[in-house]
C-alpha cells in the first residue's frame, strides 16, 4: 500500500474521475438502482402508499394480489404494499443509523491504535477481539435483555456490534498509512495528535473505511430485522420488515403473500447494499474483500 | 518449542476472552441495579413480589460476593436453577448444546462438501454461465437472513405439493439416522444458507489468487495435469483462507441457531434463549448465552491451530 497510495485513497484521485468509475461498474449501477428507489419510496411513506396502513378493512383479509389491493392484504385485511412500504422506514433507519454509530466510534478507536501503536495498539485490539469473539446476534440479544425495546436501542446494540469490525478495517488501513511521508512531516512539523488522526490520516484511509460501511448497512438491517423476528426490535407502531415476517410466519398457510413480499423487499434491499459495497470495493480498494462477516 | 510458546499463548489469550465475556453476561444480566428482580416481573411486580425474588436470586447480597460466586459456578459447571422449572440450569443446557452441535455439524459438513468443490469450479471456469449462475445464488445467500430462508422453505417443503419434511422436532440419533436426519436436514438447509455463500465467495476468490500465482504457472509448464493442478497444487494453499471463514461462520451459525431453531421448534440451545429471554430466566440465558460463545471461541483456536499446522510459511512464535 505504501508504494501506490491512490490504490486507496479519495486523496489523489479526482472527484469526477471517481464519480465516473463508479457508475461504470455495473455491481454500484445495479445496486443504486435497487436501493434509491427502495430508499425514495419507503422515505415517502404515507405519501405514496394507496392505503393507510394501519386501517384494517376486515372483510378482505387474506386477499391475494392483484384488484383493488395491488399485493393482497394481510390477517386484518390491512394493504400489504402499503405496509412493505412504510416497513421499509424502520429497516432503513437503523441500518444506516446502526452503521453511523459504529463509525463514530470505531474510527477513532481504529486511527489511535494503528497510528499510537505498542501496547495502546495490542490492548485496544486484543478488546476488539473479545467483543467480536461473541457471536453478532447473540451479543444484539444480550443487549437487548438489559435495555428495553425500542428502535433507538437496537441501533445501539448494534452499533455496538459493529465497532469492533469498523475498528479493526480502520487499524489496518491506517497501519500502513502512518509510516507515509507526510505523516512524518506532519508529526515533526509538532502538529497535534488529533490533527494528525483527523486531517492527515483519516482523509487518506476513507477509502477502505467506506467500503466497509456500506458492506455494513446490508448487515445492520439483515441482524436487526431478526431480532425483532425475535421480538426484541421495535414493536408497533414502528413495525419494520422482521416484524411483519415474524407475525405472517403464523399465516402462511392462509396467505404465502404476507410471508413473502416482505421477505422479497428485504432480500433485495440488503442484496443492492451488498452489490453497492463489492462495487465500491473493487474500484477503491481493490485487493481486500471476501469472506466478511 | 516455539510451536509450543505460541499454542500457549493463543489458550492464555482464548481463556482471558471467556473470562471477560462471563463478566460481561454477568454485568448485563444480573448487576443492574435491582432490575434483575423487575425484569423478571415485568408488569406484575410489586415491593413484595420483587423482594422475594431478590432473596430467592440471592441479589440481596453483596455484588462482589456474587460476582465470585457466578464465576466459581460457571467454572464449576454448578450454574443455578432456572426461575421457571427450578431445575438445575447445566442440566437444561448440555443435552441442548448437544442437539445445537448436532445441527451445526450437519451444517457445516453440507457446506464443506457443497461449497469448496463448487468454489473452486467456479473458480477455474471464470466467467462462464456456470460461474455467473453461482455467483448470482451467492449475492442471495448473503443477502438472506436465516428467518427468511427457514420461513420460505417452511412454507415450500412442509406444505403444499412438496409436503417432504417434518415442519419441525427432533429425534434422537438412536431412534435412527434417517428419522434424525430427516428432522434435522431442513434446519440444516436454513443454517447453511448464508455460510454456503460465503465460504463459495472465500473459496473462489482464493482459488483465482492461488491459479494466478507464479508456482501454479510453473506446474503447466511442466505439464502436469489440470487437474492435478487444481486439486493437488492449488487447493493446498487456495483453501487455507477457507478454514478460516469456516471457524467465523461457525460463529455466525452459533448465533443463528437462535432462529432457525425457534422456526423449526427444533429442541436446542437456540430455542432455549428465545423461551428464557420471554420467561425472564436468567440464569437460563446467562448460561445459553454463554456456552455457544465458549464453543466458537474453541472453534476458532482449534482452527488457528490447524492452520498453522497446514501452512509452512508460518513462523510460530516470534513476529
Amino acid at each position: 500500500m505504501a508504494t501506490n497510495k491512490s490504490d486507496s485513497t479519495f486523496g489523489d484521485v479526482q472527484v469526477p474521475e471517481l464519480v465516473r468509475k463508479l457508475l461504470s461498474s455495473r455491481k454500484v449501477l445495479l445496486g443504486l438502482s435497487i436501493l434509491m428507489p427502495v430508499i425514495i419510496i419507503s422515505g415517502l411513506g404515507e405519501i405514496v402508499t394507496p392505503f393507510d396502513p394501519l386501517q384494517t378493512h376486515i372483510l378482505d383479509k387474506y386477499a391475494a394480489p392483484g384488484g383493488k389491493y395491488v399485493l393482497g392484504t394481510d390477517n386484518l385485511g390491512r394493504d400489504l404494499l402499503s405496509r412493505v412500504i412504510v416497513g421499509g422506514q424502520s429497516s432503513l433507519l437503523l441500518g444506516f443509523s446502526a452503521t453511523a454509530f459504529s463509525m463514530v466510534f470505531g474510527v477513532p478507536i481504529g486511527l489511535i491504535a494503528g497510528y499510537m501503536g505498542g501496547r495502546v495498539d495490542e490492548y485496544l485490539m486484543r478488546l476488539m477481539d473479545i467483543l467480536m469473539s461473541i457471536p453478532i446476534l447473540l451479543l444484539g440479544i444480550l443487549i437487548l435483555v438489559a435495555l428495553p425495546s425500542s428502535l433507538i436501542n437496537v441501533i445501539f446494540a448494534i452499533g455496538v456490534v459493529f465497532v469492533p469490525r469498523i475498528g479493526r478495517v480502520t487499524r489496518s488501513a491506517t497501519l500502513s498509512v502512518s509510516q507515509e511521508p507526510y505523516v512524518m512531516a506532519a508529526k515533526s512539523r509538532g502538529e497535534s495528535t488529533p490533527y494528525i488522526l483527523f486531517q492527515e490520516i483519516l482523509p487518506n484511509v476513507m477509502a477502505p473505511i467506506v467500503v466497509e460501511a456500506s458492506v455494513r448497512v446490508g448487515y445492520a438491517i439483515l441482524i436487526g430485522t431478526s431480532l425483532s423476528f425475535l421480538g426484541l426490535g421495535a414493536g408497533p407502531p414502528n413495525a419494520d420488515w422482521g416484524y411483519m415476517i415474524a407475525t405472517a410466519r403464523n399465516h402462511i398457510y392462509e396467505t404465502p403473500w404476507f410471508l413473502l413480499w416482505p421477505s422479497l423487499a428485504l432480500l433485495l434491499t440488503i442484496m443492492a447494499t451488498n452489490l453497492l459495497g463489492d462495487g465500491l470495493n473493487d474500484v477503491l480498494d481493490p485487493r481486500t474483500g471476501g469472506g466478511r462477516l | 518449542m516455539v510451536n509450543t510458546l505460541y499454542l500457549a499463548k493463543r489458550i492464555v489469550v482464548a481463556t482471558l476472552s471467556v473470562f471477560v465475556i462471563a463478566s460481561l453476561v454477568f454485568g448485563m444480566t444480573t448487576a443492574l441495579p435491582g432490575s434483575a428482580a423487575e425484569i423478571i416481573l415485568g408488569t406484575q411486580q410489586t415491593p413484595e413480589a420483587v423482594e422475594q425474588i431478590e432473596q430467592q436470586m440471592g441479589l440481596d447480597r453483596p455484588l462482589s460476593e456474587r460476582y465470585v460466586d457466578y464465576m466459581v459456578g460457571m467454572v464449576t459447571l454448578d450454574w443455578g436453577e432456572s426461575l421457571i422449572s427450578g431445575e438445575p440450569v447445566t442440566e437444561r443446557v448440555i443435552p441442548r448444546l448437544q442437539r445445537t452441535l448436532e445441527l451445526a455439524i450437519v451444517a457445516m459438513i453440507m457446506t464443506i462438501i457443497t461449497a469448496i468443490p463448487l468454489g473452486i469450479v467456479t473458480a477455474s471456469k471464470r466467467d462462464t454461465w456456470i460461474d455467473n449462475l453461482l455467483t448470482g445464488v451467492s449475492y442471495v445467500g448473503i443477502s438472506m437472513p436465516s428467518f427468511v430462508s427457514a420461513s420460505l422453505l417452511l412454507l415450500l417443503f412442509t406444505t403444499g405439493s412438496l409436503n417432504w419434511f417434518p415442519n419441525g422436532g427432533y429425534t434422537p440419533l438412536t431412534d435412527g439416522f434417517f428419522k434424525w436426519l430427516h428432522h434435522l436436514l431442513l434446519p440444516a438447509i436454513a443454517l447453511n444458507f448464508i455460510v454456503f455463500s460465503y465460504v463459495l465467495r472465500q473459496t473462489r476468490s482464493s482459488m483465482i489468487e492461488t491459479l494466478e500465482s507464479k508456482f501454479i504457472r510453473t506446474a503447466r509448464l511442466k505439464g502436469v495435469s489440470e487437474r492435478s493442478v487444481l486439486f493437488k497444487h492449488a487447493m493446498r494453499n487456495g483453501l487455507l483462507p477457507t478454514v478460516t471463514v469456516l471457524a467465523l461462520n461457525f460463529g455466525w451459525m452459533m448465533g443463528s441457531v437462535v432462529i432457525v431453531e425457534e422456526i423449526f421448534t427444533y429442541p436446542g440451545l437456540g430455542k432455549l434463549i428465545v423461551q428464557a429471554i420471554h420467561q425472564r430466566d436468567l440464569p437460563v440465558l446467562q448460561a445459553a448465552i454463554l456456552v455457544p460463545t465458549v464453543t466458537f471461541i474453541t472453534s476458532n483456536l482449534l482452527a488457528d491451530i490447524i492452520y498453522t499446522l497446514l501452512d509452512p510459511r508460518i513462523e510460530l512464535g516470534e513476529k
